[in-house]
């Protein structure tokens, strides 16, 4: 094809998401579009993955059978939301293989959060109630981004995600309600995860290197700072509800702008854990490459299996 | 199979770009591209669609639908996968 060529094949292609149109996978797309898909993707459902190990580290401690069930009901949500944003990623022509290869060399990015330990129990609400809740924040918007395989995953998610952030809180209220120690303990978590909830929504928009494109491809409908917003103005009533405090001295509303002002983030700490010097990076990639290593086994045995019962059946209709 | 006989092929249809395809329907065609060629003629005669998917029906490995009970039942009583269960406060907003 000439670049001129090309560069028409762009014009309509951009037209078309202007349009709001989907594109599909067998359609035409920049070579550009499918990369930039399949990084943001693929990171997607690693995040998910990985996202399982924090809150696994609870299950078989959870205080209740309540709790529990709750807890591996939310932890086998986010393996199934990994498994549907895979396969929505290999439509766009990669292998299964190269991504988890990607992600277990420490090539792929995952969501910098699970770089941090679950040290109490109230970790478990802080996690539903403040990462499930800025992940949701995020995720909305994916809903109708222009990718359709993408969109159609992210409707599903958005779907079965929306129990997560409300056992989180339920969680915390119960431990804002119940002894001193217990509400101590609520505080502490929402001491640790608060900062890191925000860095999750993503670098400022002076610092965002995607957002223009991002934003014109409907991978991103709001600029980080938008976001990080509308989560603030939405959290900070649902803590003073339960009588925790959120552990920033600059929060104030601002009568103006109808919006909390806030204090500055640590984006030196957001970059140190994005590469690789989190409290939990080295743990959760070794947990991560660990299970995959160990599970070897059981994928070759099944494999076994298939071969020798298509033996048989062919053996049965020679015979 | 007999050599005489069309395959049957199940025949899934995008009505348009963002929606999944759906099955539609079903027919007989010697192969893949007949079977295409024939799913556009039987099931998108008024632009029903914009990308058909045609499986030959051998290749679907159907749930028996007399083994529903423990294929589906142990979900019903799953009430805490629904954001229902979660006592929260009416205050509460976004949520």
């Amino acid at each position: 094809m000439s670049e001129e060529q090309i560069k028409n094949l762009e014009a309509q292609f951009e037209a078309r998401i202007a349009r709001d149109e989907k594109i599909e996978p067998k359609d035409w797309m920049p070579e550009k579009y499918r990369k930039t898909h399949i990084r943001q993707m693929s990171q997607h459902a690693h995040s998910e993955i990985v996202g399982m190990l924090p809150e696994g580290n609870w299950i078989t401690r959870a205080p209740s059978l309540r709790r529990k069930v709750a807890l591996l009901a939310k932890v086998q949500d986010e393996a199934g939301h990994g498994l549907y944003l895979y396969s929505a990623t290999e439509t766009l022509g990669i292998s299964r293989e190269e991504m988890y290869e990607q992600l277990h060399t420490g090539k792929a990015k995952y969501s910098s959060i699970f770089n941090y330990p679950t040290i109490t129990w109230a970790d478990m609400g802080a996690i539903g109630w403040l990462v499930d809740g800025a992940a949701i924040i995020n995720q909305v918007p994916l809903c109708n981004t222009s990718y359709g395989p993408y969109a159609r995953a992210m409707i599903r998610v958005c779907k079965e995600e929306s129990f997560h952030q409300r056992q989180g809180y339920e969680i915390m209220i119960k431990l804002a309600n119940g002894t001193p120690e217990q509400k101590e303990m609520a505080q502490d978590a929402l001491n640790r995860w608060w900062w890191p909830s925000l860095m999750m929504l993503g670098p400022t928009d002076a610092e965002s290197i995607h957002t223009a494109q991002s934003m014109k491809w409907k991978l991103k409908r709001k600029s980080n700072d938008d976001l990080r917003q509308q989560f603030i103005d939405q959290t900070v009533p649902q803590a003073e509800l339960i009588g925790l405090t959120i552990p920033d001295p600059d929060l104030k509303w601002n009568e103006e702008r109808q919006s909390y002002d806030f204090g500055e983030i640590d984006w030196d700490e957001f970059w140190q854990v994005v590469k690789g010097h989190g409290p939990m990076n080295k743990e959760r990639m070794k947990a991560r490459v660990n299970a995959w290593e160990e599970g070897e086994w059981v994928r070759d045995a099944a494999m076994a299996h298939a071969s020798k019962k298509q033996r048989t059946s062919l053996e049965k209709e020679v015979s | 199979m007999s050599t005489k006989n069309w395959p049957l092929w199940e025949v899934f249809v995008r009505s348009k770009n963002g929606l999944e395809h759906r099955h539609c329907g079903s027919l007989h065609a010697a192969d893949e591209e007949m079977a295409l060629e024939n799913a556009r003629d039987v099931y998108t005669r008024r632009s029903e669609g914009v990308s058909i998917w045609v499986v030959e029906s051998k290749h679907i490995t159907a749930s028996n639908p007399e083994n529903n009970g423990e294929m589906f039942e142990p979900a019903q009583d799953k009430v805490y996968r629904h954001p229902t269960f979660y006592d929260l406060p009416d205050e509460v907003k976004h949520m």
